[in-house]
């Protein structure tokens, strides 16, 4: 019963979602899909992905008002003062692993920051810097 | 046709919802929170018992679930339907309106207001003040859906966030 729906689930997300299961799966799908809105595309940059993250894009808030600027630490809701696990695959894998979380929390989360939705060239450089050696330690 | 479909979901989240809680639980006041709504409303705040607003207050809520008081919290229609039936279900039966319009916070609800009237004023006013939302912030087993007096603990000075 319940992998049937999941199986649903995944189907209904299409074929590259539905196979991204690991960080390196979502940003092979995340490179396809800036490839695709611009062939110019020349890969993510973690450091631009630091950047974007720690920014504020028009609003109050950036990423780090929730979720801190170290990917390994543990955030905080801007709001509702909620615990947030790290974001760091390394220190949680549970992140990066459900394509439907993902693109549900990018969805909100970038309307709350930016008021729109994030690109694939942004969210791939973000993937970037969240999967660097040493995102898993301390700053 | 489609009725048909949505009718047959409806039952089956309800159906769901009253196994996971059992039958003895289910007449309880404390009422284990049926896990899909607390793995998607518990993620920002904790998962608000059922029975803190009216059927018409929650409807109101999921409705507006894209601009929700302040954050987007959208989420699609799939994931929605067993909570909304879970909500309608236990919600409370004494309407939860301010001028025949359904409330959205808990915390203007002339209940809310009442069991919280004696709460003392330093802990809603200080610069570190606790928001009334936080009910975790007093009420230890909140994220559990338990309220009861056993489990309360008010912030000393200082502790609250
Ligand atoms: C207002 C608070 C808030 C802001 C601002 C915010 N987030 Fe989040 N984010 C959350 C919450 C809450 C979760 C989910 C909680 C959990 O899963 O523990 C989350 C989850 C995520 C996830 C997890 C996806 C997964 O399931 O693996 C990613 C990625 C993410 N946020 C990226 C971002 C990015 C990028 C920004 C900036 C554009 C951002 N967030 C800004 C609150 C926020
Ligand atoms: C993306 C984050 C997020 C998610 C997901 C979310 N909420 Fe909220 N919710 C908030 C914020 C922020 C507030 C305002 C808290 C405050 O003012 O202290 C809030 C407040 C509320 C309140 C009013 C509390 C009060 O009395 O002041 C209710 C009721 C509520 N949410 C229900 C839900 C339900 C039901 C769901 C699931 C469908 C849900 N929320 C999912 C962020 C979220
Ligand atoms: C600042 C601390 C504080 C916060 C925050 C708070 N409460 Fe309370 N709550 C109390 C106190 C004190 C009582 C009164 C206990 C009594 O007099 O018996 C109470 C009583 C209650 C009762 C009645 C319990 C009973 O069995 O009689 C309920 C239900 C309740 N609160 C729900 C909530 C909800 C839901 C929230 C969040 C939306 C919340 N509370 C937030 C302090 C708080």
């Amino acid at each position: 019963m319940r992998s049937t729906i999941l199986v649903a689930a995944a189907f209904a997300l299409g074929v590259a979602a539905a196979r991204a299961e690991t960080p390196a799966d979502f940003e092979a799908a995340f490179a396809a899909e800036a490839r695709r809105a611009d062939p110019a595309f020349a890969g993510f940059s973690a450091a631009r992905g630091q950047q974007f993250f720690g920014s504020t894009h028009g609003g109050d808030w950036s990423c780090v008002s929730c979720h801190t600027k170290d990917p390994s630490a543990v955030g905080e809701h801007v709001v509702t003062g909620k615990r947030i696990e790290p974001l760091a695959p390394a220190a949680n894998p549970k992140r990066f692993s459900d394509p439907a979380s993902v693109e549900k929390w990018f969805k909100r989360n970038c309307n709350d920051v930016l008021k729109r939705l994030c690109t694939a060239q942004e969210k791939g450089d973000v993937l970037a810097w969240l999967m660097m050696p040493g995102a898993g330690g301390g700053r | 046709m489609k009725t048909c479909i949505r009718i047959l979901i409806v039952s089956s989240a309800v159906a769901v919802a009253s196994l996971t809680a059992g039958p003895s639980a289910a007449k309880s006041r404390h009422a284990p929170l049926l896990p899909a709504y607390v793995e998607e409303c518990g993620s920002c705040h904790i998962a608000f018992p059922g029975r803190m607003l009216d059927a018409a207050s929650w409807i109101a809520v999921l409705e507006g679930l894209e601009q929700h008081f302040g954050v987007d919290a959208s989420v699609d229609a799939k994931t929605l339907e067993p909570i909304r039936a879970y909500l309608a279900g236990t919600a409370r039966s004494k309407p939860t309106t301010a001028g025949g319009v359904p409330l959205l916070r808990i915390t203007e609800t002339r209940w809310f207001r009442h069991e919280h009237d004696e709460v003392p004023q330093r802990l809603w006013q200080e610069p570190d003040a606790v928001k009334p939302a936080d009910c975790a912030a007093c009420h230890r087993s909140a994220a559990t859906g338990s309220y009861s007096e056993h489990d309360l603990r008010l912030p000393k000075k200082g502790e609250a966030k």
